[in-house]
């Protein structure tokens, strides 16, 4: 029987449980008088009747699910010689397909006896869980089923049960985002930890050449692979920071213009047309980057007589992508310019100022906190940015500022490093975790501080 | 008294009033120019925003039309080795692209030698063969039988006939031989070569050859990884919208919550793409390029977007509705469910909807968890391996066919078509619910 059907059956069950409990709940009120003698209204037995079923039930089914591949395997291994079982973990997995695919006949068993028997081990083992999660999961869910039932009684609260219920899984919902944080930093770490173990962690911040090429044998020529992430982290900088030299002023004097000088009926027109630019996705953005802003660019360049300019340069891959945060930057400098109170606008009007006199010397210093959070918001987004530097910005590790020039960054490295096919013990996938992981602490850091930021400023007027 | 010369005080206050109006003026121009560079800011995005559109919409155009040939097919048994129609077996092995290439040497009998007749058959596309067969297949009687088929041209051809490829040009700068230009011009002249809508384009998977090349299996894909998206996130969204907004206390766990929720949706979205492959492909085993994987890594990341949401909806719903649902009698629980709920329904549906769109748009993560594969099958479940559109945008963008610029513009031109309409569903249902206490 497949999981799925399965997990339908249990949920069979369920809408039969709260078909009784719902009915019991009636019969057993009908004789003190009908419904009102309840406790609570019929669908409220039903419902708990169901929870009894159908928690334990899928609970029980999920365990079982999630665990039964590593107890079968490592019984298997129990009973392996030490020759299989001392081995790495690559071998190990070598062995597992090996027994299967002599269990399905593709490969000749007669060289290995014990793989042979240690296959018809795993297929009995294998239907043997099968049958006992069955059993076990419909079990479990008629006993739930039948406690329920005979819990049921016009005294029992069933609504307050319930809703107890309820509101842990509103509370278990609401954690997650803990446990995906949680999650992204395990998942991070652990490899980034294996990573750092082949390469120092040393090397890998303050290393100036990057070239996660390892040969694969050892008269290859070629690299050995050097993992100094420098010229990625000079690379995302350099892309950011021209980002944000387009978005920042254009994005700034877009918000001002917006809301305090221009009239709601072009305000109502212009800020969702400006925030069209925010919805478009990125691929488009490094579709266009690569073939229409790059080619601009380099043309541009050799036509003022420059030489050396790139096909895949910085410039191109960070304009197209300011023009990407542009909306970022104006909505969050629009709130925060929108946030600052009138009394200090009507006071500086009051002096005699003029209106930009206002925004430039009362306005603007004002709100100079709040916009600093916005701006480091962009840069966070900047950096951690993938598909219009993965289209545009190109995969040379060149250590430069130069704009005009090809460079990498983080982002790219990660996922040119994972697309594809991979192993997980080779310093070169295992590096993409490395740089993942200084990724979410560059950002989180950077969200952090902003958020903090823009939190201390809106209170500040609050 | 007028011609009495003006004392020392009189002229010091005229010449401050010149200096001052002067001065005013300077001002006044220097309001002017703030004022215009605002314009010529918001200019500058909106010029860009239709650059890009302008220039995508004239690249893609050209992709929903394709060329097709008129040619007289034979379905010789002797060119293609078969002698029963009806045999599936023969069927397989059949070489129809000889049928094809007989019908060009007939249609022009003076081109002989192997490079000459290599370079007629690159006029018809690699995919002609295969129509031939389905056509021969529908209607077993055909064979020893001639008829006359539009057959779909080969991509190069279709740039010549959409103008891309520039006839001008020095023959070895163009990837079109004048002997291939030629032959076109006589299809031209007998009124044998048309270009029709493409099909194509909105049935079928990917291929390597970009007049075959569909974008209907990554659409599909993009339809199963929303479809998990939708079904995860919405739930889970709303009731931790509600636990946070109704129910929660005022302690710590909440406050980690909320600082928790607020970072996850400014986390770099590949950094989602590196949890999907640690977490549900290499620790559950979970199948790679499955459109359930997408779905779950993108489910983890519109959750803080929902939940943002769904909260400012909650929020906007007024106290009073609670204060009066108490004061009935009801408990918390179901003045949540049965008047909070409800009232907020709208606000967080188009929450939901805007965060659906953040998603179908979404492609880093989804490369790291191998969505970017080959893939010409449309998958036909949650399991199958699939690709979504923008990843199928990303994949035709590396191609190096020419063909494909415009096949990658016109994908971009579906994409950004399901995002308006999406985003227009989440305009009109704010209009026509949106409430105001």
């Amino acid at each position: 029987m497949q999981t799925s059907t399965l997990i339908l059956i249990v949920l069979l069950l369920t809408a039969v449980a709260y078909a009784l409990g719902r009915q019991r709940s009636v019969q057993l009120a009908r004789p003190n008088g009908g419904i009102k003698t309840l406790h609570s209204l019929p669908n409220y037995y039903g419902l708990m009747a169901a929870f009894w079923t159908g928690i334990p039930g899928l609970l029980v089914l999920i365990v079982w699910s999630a665990l039964e591949n590593t107890v079968i395997n490592a019984a298997i291994l129990a009973t392996l010689a030490d020759n299989y079982a001392n081995v790495s973990e690559s071998e190990l997995s070598l062995t597992f397909s090996r027994i299967r695919n002599i269990q399905l006949g593709t490969i000749d068993g007669t060289q290995f006896p014990e793989l042979v028997l240690a296959g018809e081990r795993l297929n009995a083992l294998n239907a043997s869980s099968q049958f006992g999660k069955v059993l076990l999961s419909l079990v479990i869910a008629v006993l739930g089923g039948a406690y329920a039932w005979l819990r049921t009684s016009p005294k029992l609260r069933a609504r307050p049960q319930f809703e107890v219920v309820l509101k842990g899984f509103f509370m278990l919902c609401s954690t997650l985002a803990i446990f995906i944080t949680i999650g992204i930093i395990l998942s991070v770490l652990f490899e980034s930890i294996r990573f750092f173990q082949s390469v120092p962690v040393f090397d890998f911040v303050f290393g100036t050449k990057w070239s996660p090429q390892i040969a694969i044998r050892a008269d290859q020529v070629g690299s050995s692979g050097a993992f100094g992430a420098i010229p990625l982290f000079v690379g995302t900088l350099l892309i950011a920071a021209i980002a944000l030299l387009v978005a920042v002023p254009l994005g700034l004097m877009s918000a001002i213009y917006l809301s305090e000088y221009a009239s709601s009926r072009v305000r109502s027109i212009v800020k969702p047309l400006l925030e069209v630019l925010a919805g478009i996705p990125t691929v488009v953005y490094g579709f266009f980057a690569a073939l229409t802003m790059a080619p601009l660019v380099r043309d541009f360049f050799q036509g003022i007589g420059m030489d050396g300019v790139s096909a895949e340069s910085a410039l191109a891959a960070g304009l197209v992508m300011g023009i990407m945060i542009i909306p970022f930057v104006s909505s969050l400098s629009d709130d925060v310019i929108s946030s600052v109170p009138n009394s200090l606008r009507d006071g500086s009007y009051g002096l005699g100022a003029t209106k930009n006199e206002t925004i430039r010397l009362v306005v603007f210093p004002s709100a100079l906190p709040g916009i600093m959070g916005g701006v480091l918001l962009a840069a966070s987004r900047a950096i951690g940015e993938t598909m219009i530097v993965v289209m545009a910005a190109g995969l040379a590790a060149n250590l430069t500022v130069n704009p005009l020039q090809a460079v990498t960054t983080v982002t790219v490295q990660i996922a040119t490093l994972l697309v594809g096919d991979q192993e997980f013990d080779s310093p070169k996938t295992l590096a993409a975790f490395a740089l993942g992981l200084m990724l979410f602490i560059t950002t989180l850091l950077l969200n952090i501080v902003a958020m903090s930021i823009v939190k201390r400023f809106r209170e500040q007027y609050d | 008294m007028t011609d009495q010369p003006l004392n020392a005080i009189e002229r010091m206050a005229t010449v401050k009033q010149e200096r001052l109006h002067a001065r005013l003026k300077q001002r006044y121009n220097r309001e002017r120019r703030f004022k215009a560079y605002g314009v010529a800011s918001i200019s500058a995005g909106l010029v860009f925003l239709a650059i890009l559109l302008v220039t995508i919409f004239s690249q893609g155009i050209p992709a929903f039309q394709s060329t097709f040939v008129k040619l007289d097919i034979t379905y010789d048994p002797e060119a293609l080795y078969i002698d029963d129609a009806s045999d599936p077996d023969q069927l397989r092995y059949a070489d129809f692209d000889n049928a094809v290439r007989q019908s060009l040497l007939q249609r022009f009998p003076d081109v002989d030698g192997r490079k000459e007749t290599r370079a007629l058959m690159s006029l018809i596309s690699t995919a002609a063969g295969y129509e031939v067969r389905d056509r021969l297949i529908a209607n077993p009687d055909l064979l020893g039988q001639t008829e006359t088929l539009w057959l779909m041209a080969d991509d190069d051809l279709d740039l010549v006939m959409n103008g891309t490829i520039d006839r001008n040009l020095p023959e070895e700068e163009r990837r079109v031989s004048d002997l291939e230009l030629t032959w076109i011009d006589n299809f031209i002249a007998n009124d044998e070569i048309d270009r029709r809508f493409n099909t194509t384009f909105f049935t079928r998977g990917d291929s390597r050859d970009p007049e075959t090349a569909g974008v209907w299996g990554a659409v599909v894909g993009s339809f199963y990884t929303l479809v998990v998206t939708l079904a995860l996130s919405f739930p889970i969204g709303v009731a931790a919208a509600i636990y946070l907004e109704e129910f929660a206390p005022k302690n710590r766990l909440t406050d980690i919550i909320e600082v928790n929720i607020n970072n996850l949706a400014a986390v770099p979205s590949i950094v989602f793409g590196l949890l999907g492959l640690a977490v549900f492909i290499n620790f559950f085993g979970l199948p790679r390029s499955a459109p359930v994987v997408g779905g779950l890594v993108l489910t983890l990341m519109t959750l803080p977007t929902i939940i943002i949401s769904a909260r400012a909806s909650i929020k906007a719903v007024p106290p009073s509705i609670r204060d009066a649902a108490m004061g009935l009698g009801a408990s918390k629980m179901q003045v949540t469910l049965h008047h909070v709920l409800p009232l907020a329904m709208p606000g967080m549906l188009t929450g939901t909807i805007i965060g659906m769109a953040q998603a179908l748009g979404e492609t880093a993560p989804l490369l790291m968890i191998g969505m970017v594969a080959f893939i010409v099958d449309i998958p036909q479940g949650f399991t199958d391996a699939a690709t979504v559109l923008p990843v199928q945008v990303y994949i035709w963008s590396d191609s190096p066919e020419r063909a494909f610029i415009a096949k990658t513009s016109a994908a971009i031109m579906v994409l950004l078509g399901f995002l308006a309409l999406m985003n227009l569903l989440a305009v009109l249902l704010r209009r026509k619910f949106e409430r105001r206490w």
